[in-house]
């Protein structure tokens, strides 16, 4: 590892031994910080599997019995039935906080009129109301999903970014520092030596020239 | 309140459509890039995407990645699931552990 271009003096030493000190201590911190996110991604991602093998199989069900409805109707008819919805689904935003990553959280808020169809019964099939029905119990879970996966997303970013961190300190800055420390004080201690030899130099010669 | 969208060929989404989402109709992912980022502005909180179109537009995956909303979710589309999803999420792992430890279980290679 190659040492720092820096001036061997005491200042630079005291003014090393800070930065020492202080990437130390955002060493240690900064893995605490990738530790917890790691048990915390660890959790989330089970989760958000368990989530999402249950909606696959939910929408894709769900879709099936829509192909079907779709079969048994017109294009026209269809396109008219679900034309005008009667309800709005829509979802509260929140953040929230996950080690300092920003997360949103979402809610679903669709108002719970209990009509899910938009039409009239007459000129559409019981498999449409069957195929809406189960679109409609995935919908909760899909936006479940939608929030453990965007978490999950952002988490594993930002654990990358705190672990690149946490190697750089680790295998770059850290001996950079300690090897710098270790050159200035030998450094000085040299230049001790040095002093300390010139001036019994000095003394015998001031000896012999009496 | 916040939108929730979807994306994908019309018979997949259009069932959505009756339950309030807004659907848009995408047949191709140039297409559906350009919904996602409209969508986007509009300010929708969460847009689902059908897994076909998605897998061929990272770039606006990307994009939104590290902005809290909209969070861009791969569904499946009415021929039945990709495995793309599921390709995301390991990825994630793998990126976050460094090594695919958790997911490995048999059930997984079933579905693809």
């Amino acid at each position: 590892m190659a040492i720092m271009q820096v001036n061997p003096t005491r200042m630079e030493l005291s003014r090393l031994k800070k930065r020492l000190q202080t990437a130390s201590r955002g060493h240690k911190l900064l893995k605490d910080k990738r530790d917890e996110m790691m048990r915390r991604f660890v959790m989330f991602v089970r989760e958000n599997q368990e989530l999402r093998r249950s909606v696959e199989a939910q929408v894709e069900a769900a879709l099936k019995d829509f192909l079907m409805a779709r079969s048994s109707l017109s294009a026209q008819a269809l396109e008219e039935a679900v034309l005008y919805p009667s309800r709005k689904a829509e979802v509260a935003v929140e953040r929230r906080n996950i080690m300092s990553v920003e997360v949103p959280g979402f809610t679903l808020s669709g108002e719970e009129s209990g009509v899910i169809h938009p039409y009239g019964i007459l000129d559409t099939s019981g498999e449409l109301d069957q195929a809406l029905l189960a679109l409609n119990a995935a919908l909760e879970q899909m936006v479940k999903l939608a929030e453990k996966e965007k978490a999950c997303n952002m988490l594993a970013d930002e654990i990358e970014k705190t672990r690149r961190r946490v190697n750089a300190l680790e295998y770059v800055m850290i001996p950079q520092l300690e090897e710098t420390i270790s050159y200035i004080t030998m450094k000085l201690e040299e230049n001790e030596r040095a002093n300390l030899t010139r001036l019994m130099k000095v003394k015998t010669m001031l000896a012999e020239g009496k | 309140m916040s939108k929730i969208a979807v994306v994908g060929p019309r018979d997949s989404v259009l069932g959505f459509k009756a339950l309030g989402l807004e659907a848009v109709y995408a047949q191709d992912a140039a297409e559906g890039e350009k919904s996602v980022n409209k969508l986007a502005r509009e300010g929708c909180a969460i847009i689902f995407v059908t897994e076909r179109l998605i897998q061929d537009m990272p770039a606006v995956v990307e994009r939104y990645q590290n902005e809290l909303t909209p969070a861009i979710i791969p569904i499946p589309d009415n021929n039945g699931s990709i495995g793309y999803g599921m390709q995301v999420l390991r990825a994630n792992v793998e990126k976050a552990v460094g090594s695919n430890i958790l997911l490995d279980q048999p059930q997984e290679e079933e579905q693809i």
